[in-house]
């Protein structure tokens, strides 16, 4: 792996993407010490998200979507697989200087508003920490001012009045900017998403939705958006990842993926959204039963026991990722690819 | 914050020094047990740093003259009595709570000792406090092995009996005076607290504000001290004012029992122990034996009534409706 | 025509505190008929939660309801004591709360709370009552043998059914039901929605369901009531109602969906928070949000106004064209 720069802003040559994670997966010890159960939260990931990109990981409970934002972070060791950051291996990284390094360009927006702001500090004080800690260079003075134009950015204004503010005294929308002022403080390639819309009322997320949007237009960040609302990750991405108890099951275009769900989950997942303006009925069998809890798996298709259309084969053998359409691909036996796509089923990175 | 919740809240603790300082003065004033007992610590801090404006005579010298000494051992000898010529009874103004064996003033000596009663309590109590929270949110914070380790390390400290250990202690280090004192109990006491704050700690733990400052990098060590830490101050506090009382009562006791008790250093407790061993409740020096122990009552209620405001401030449920005046009730 | 089955009239409930009283809900008007399913729809801080607790006596202090009345069944529930509404709960009305790990008792198998509930309400004999778990576990569609489980032993989505299964032991009339779908994922959300609805045509019970999700429950709710800042905005028919909203709010609000069918619109969302509860403004509370303001949205507090077969509070809908209700 080419060693590369200190994290200077030049992005990343050509096609080469900007992060890629090969055969990612992450299992969870349980019981005592002597048990030999292992719960499988991520298995063989293969994710690639580029520059100016937003990429969608859609899921539901189990899904492993935030394991995967969690391994990103480097909060959890992948149990095995690869995590590559413009071309250098994230955890492999050992020195202070190099974790520095990648935190920096690879910051976390959370879930809980609610939470994830310390509440008996200013809500500058995750913004300030950030600049001390990734942007030594910046004085006083300047972080001050790079402050104002964070939360400007991020739309909360008056910004000298609001970065004076406690927590307390903003609304769900206003923390979650904050969370956004806090990762852009560092002048990130990607931001990890986790869920950022999720606990926010219905008429506040199209605000930070379409600041994603934004960001990603002005300056270029690159987003990984976890989520369990597949509508609003037609919203806000480029590209779908829909993931199930595990396994990545079928990525491509955004618009593509919905006009044209290849894998049997990714259709029920989108038969189950309601859209007030349609009156559709759901009556599918596969809406019994749960996402299963994947301990000591056996191979073989995990959506299997939910499917209507599963044969013989999803019960012996694991179905991988193939090409369906362009740059279209779905983990199934029974899925269909377009003419001129049938190659054969192999171990395949978008 | 919705609307609503904005409408009844009420802001965190240390938002910042001077809004928490008006916070807590607010807390405690509106608290008529927690302003009782603010009052009562007042006074004891007073006394304790101007015991000579309170009382003129010397704690450590006879106050009763030698003629009057004298002349009560010819009275005595007169009346064919066996002469006790100590441990005079009250008498106004000269010394308004009797005096010791050696003809010492009472009041004088309770006056006196509340400096280093109230001090060493104090510096107990922060030490106290300071281990239980190392230990207690550092076994929190880290989890796996540290926490199994240090909790194992609290856990045997709880286990251990007290008062055998304070005993077996102090008379191994009965030379040590007050110093030896303030170890004994200092590790006899941290343990209890280890634990609760160990477990407000865990709880603190799963907050995603401790998530995102790992993840922007920052050490161990700050996340701990910065931005844990503030969040629990008012538990904090609470611990150390319970703590208080603890120590309180069991340093006197302790010393009651005949520990601790060094030359010079005089506390409540020691003038508890001296009056019994001079036997004054049997000679009818009911206020040598009964002051030191008022003091000490007093002392330990005093930081019983201010815990009541900080119970006030970390759990707002606590907080009794008070209805406005003039409104009826529904 | 048959009395309606549930009436609130000018239901308020206060949270009184030291400093101010907040109105959480300001006088409701509510009619639910037999059968009917009744969806309140509003975002954090709206009040419908309160409102739903107001009507089936469950408040606790702070909250308390300080004017109005809720006739159930001819009987005025808020004038009721402990007692006598223990007597109706459950066998005329019972509650279905947001999540089965807060209601049920995780110490308890499932068997044993049934029996605890009907115990309560009941006279029936160890027999009856099996037979009874048995037969409200078939209606949700979980087998037997679960009754023997606890609840951490089910799934999250057996959890809530079996909460409704609690729920329908006396086949009560009325059935309320605080967001007992928001624990759930996308697709156990939907089965669960179907699986009540089944169940409330095949059992003939009224439904109180009270949701942030306008969209969840479109398909299955009679009518509607939108809520904001503790008021009630629109009340109308499902379908009218997202063919055509009449308060500029719900038309936000519906539109703040991004949808997966169709064209990608841009959203806008409703910029903007609501209003401090404790000092509400004097006019239209919505008013600082509204894209359609006017001048009287300001100082004048609209009221709600019959339009067609809804109701609306809004400047736009004058009273003197409308009846006011």
């Amino acid at each position: 792996m080419s060693p590369t720069d200190d994290g200077s802003d030049t992005p990343a040559p050509g096609d080469a993407p900007l992060l890629q994670t090969v055969e990612l997966t992450k299992h969870f010890h349980l019981g005592g010490l002597f048990s030999k159960q292992a719960l499988h939260a991520v298995d063989g990931a293969n994710i690639t998200i580029r520059e100016r990109e937003i990429l969608a990981l859609v899921g539901e409970s189990g899904s492993g979507k935030s394991t995967v934002a969690r391994l990103l972070a480097m909060v959890y060791r992948p149990t095995s697989g690869q995590i590559l950051f413009r071309g250098r291996s994230v955890h492999e990284l050992r020195s202070r200087k190099d974790l520095l390094w990648y935190r920096r360009q690879v910051p976390m927006v959370f879930q809980d508003p609610y939470s994830s702001i310390n509440p008996v500090f200013r809500v500058s004080h995750a913004v300030l920490r950030n600049l001390q800690l990734h942007r030594p260079e910046l004085n006083r003075a300047q972080r001050n001012e790079e402050l104002e134009r964070l939360f400007e950015i991020v739309g909360l204004t008056p910004a000298r009045e609001m970065l004076d503010k406690f927590p307390y005294e903003m609304s769900g929308g206003q923390r979650q900017r904050v969370g956004f002022a806090a990762a852009l403080a560092v002048q990130p390639r990607l931001i990890l998403a986790d869920e950022p819309v999720s606990m926010l009322d219905v008429s506040i997320r199209a605000g930070v939705l379409n600041l994603m949007i934004d960001l990603r237009e002005r300056l270029g960040v690159s987003m990984l958006y976890i989520t369990h609302d597949i509508a609003s990750a037609r919203y806000v991405a480029d590209r779908i990842m829909v993931m199930y108890a595990g396994h990545v099951v079928e990525t491509g275009p955004a618009e593509g993926i919905l006009a044209d769900p290849r894998h049997p989950y990714t259709q029920l997942l989108l038969a189950a959204v309601p859209d007030p303006r349609e009156r559709v009925s759901f009556t599918t069998s596969a809406a019994v039963g749960e996402p299963p809890k994947v301990v000591n798996p056996t191979p073989g298709c995990r959506f299997r026991t939910r499917c209507e259309s599963a044969v013989e084969l999803c019960s012996r053998v694991t179905p991988l990722l193939r090409p369906m359409a362009p740059g279209h691909m779905a983990a199934c036996h029974v899925a269909t690819p377009d003419p001129g796509f049938e190659a054969p089923a192999a171990a395949p990175t978008i | 914050m919705t609307a609503l919740d904005a409408s009844i809240s009420r802001p965190p603790a240390s938002s910042s020094s001077r809004e928490a300082l008006s916070r807590v003065s607010k807390a405690i004033l509106r608290n008529r047990k927690a302003t009782l007992g603010l009052v009562m610590f007042l006074v004891l801090l007073f006394v304790a740093l101007f015991p000579d404006l309170i009382t003129s005579k010397p704690w450590n010298e006879s106050v009763v003259s030698s003629d009057v000494v004298a002349q009560c051992q010819q009275d005595a000898v007169a009346a064919g009595k066996v002469p006790n010529c100590a441990q005079f009874g009250p008498k106004w103004p000269d010394f308004p709570l009797g005096t010791t064996q050696l003809n010492y003033d009472v009041l004088s000596q309770l006056v006196h000792a509340t400096r280093v009663t109230l001090f060493s309590t104090v510096l107990i109590s922060l030490l106290v406090t300071a281990i239980s929270v190392l230990i207690g949110v550092t076994a929190a914070y880290a989890g796996g092995r540290t926490d199994s380790g240090l909790s194992l390390l609290t856990d045997v400290f709880l286990v251990i009996p007290a008062l055998p250990l304070l005993i077996v202690l102090s008379t191994y280090l009965a030379s040590g005076g007050i110093a030896a004192i303030v170890f004994v109990m200092t590790i006899t006491s941290w343990a209890f607290g280890a634990r609760q704050l160990r477990a407000q700690g865990l709880s603190i733990r799963s907050k995603e504000f401790l998530e995102a400052a790992r993840i922007r990098g920052e050490r161990r060590w700050y996340v701990i001290l910065v931005e844990i830490l503030p969040n629990m101050l008012s538990l904090i506090v609470a611990a150390f004012l319970g703590t208080s009382v603890y120590v309180v009562a069991t340093m006197a006791g302790l010393q009651f029992l005949g520990f601790g008790n060094v030359g010079d250093t005089l506390t409540w407790g020691t003038m508890i122990y001296q009056s019994q061993q001079a036997m004054s409740l049997e000679s009818g020096n009911l206020w040598w034996l009964l002051s030191p122990i008022i003091a000490v009552a007093f002392m330990g209620t005093s930081f019983a009534l201010l815990n009541y405001a900080f119970d006030e401030i970390a759990n707002p449920a606590l907080r009794k409706n008070r209805r406005r005046r003039g409104k009826p009730a529904a | 025509m048959a009395s309606p089955l549930l009436e609130v009239r000018g239901l308020s409930v206060d949270y009184v505190t030291e400093t101010v009283d907040v109105r959480a809900v300001d006088n409701a008007d509510l009619t639910l008929e037999r059968g009917e399913f009744l969806a309140i729809v509003g975002e954090s801080g709206c009040g419908k939660s309160t409102l739903l607790f107001a009507i089936a006596r469950l408040l606790s202090p702070p909250a308390e309801i300080s004017a109005g009345s809720v006739m159930f069944q001819g009987v005025n529930l808020v004038t009721l004591v402990e007692d006598e509404i223990r007597a109706l709960r459950w066998r005329d009305y019972s509650v279905v709360m947001q999540s089965a790990m807060n209601a049920l008792n995780p110490t308890l198998s499932i068997a044993a709370q049934f029996r605890d509930a009907m115990r309560a309400h009941s006279t029936m004999t160890d027999a009856e009552m099996r037979a009874r778990s048995a037969e409200v576990l078939h209606l949700v569609g979980i087998d037997e043998v679960h009754l023997v489980s606890f609840p951490h032993q089910l799934s999250g989505g057996m959890r809530q059914r079996a909460m409704i299964a609690m729920a329908l032991l006396f086949t009560p009339d009325l059935v309320i039901m605080d967001e007992p779908t928001s624990a759930l994922d996308v697709v156990g959300q939907r089965s669960l929605m179907t699986q009540i609805k089944e169940l409330q045509q095949r059992l003939g019970f009224a439904v109180i369901f009270v949701t942030h999700d306008m969209s969840l429950v479109s398909h299955y709710s009679d009518r509607l009531v939108v809520m904001y800042a503790g008021q009630l905005v629109e009340v109308a028919a499902t379908e009218s109602l997202f063919a055509e909203p009449l308060h500029p709010y719900s038309r936000g609000l519906l539109d703040a969906f991004p949808s997966i069918r169709g064209p990608r619109r841009v959203l806008t969302g409703i910029p903007g928070s609501p209003p401090d509860l404790g000092h509400p403004p004097a006019g239209c509370r919505f008013a600082p949000r509204c894209p359609a303001v006017m001048e009287a949205c300001a100082t004048m507090p609209p009221e709600l106004v019959a339009v067609g077969a809804s109701q609306v509070r809004c400047h736009l809908y004058p009273a003197a064209q409308a009846e006011a209700v």
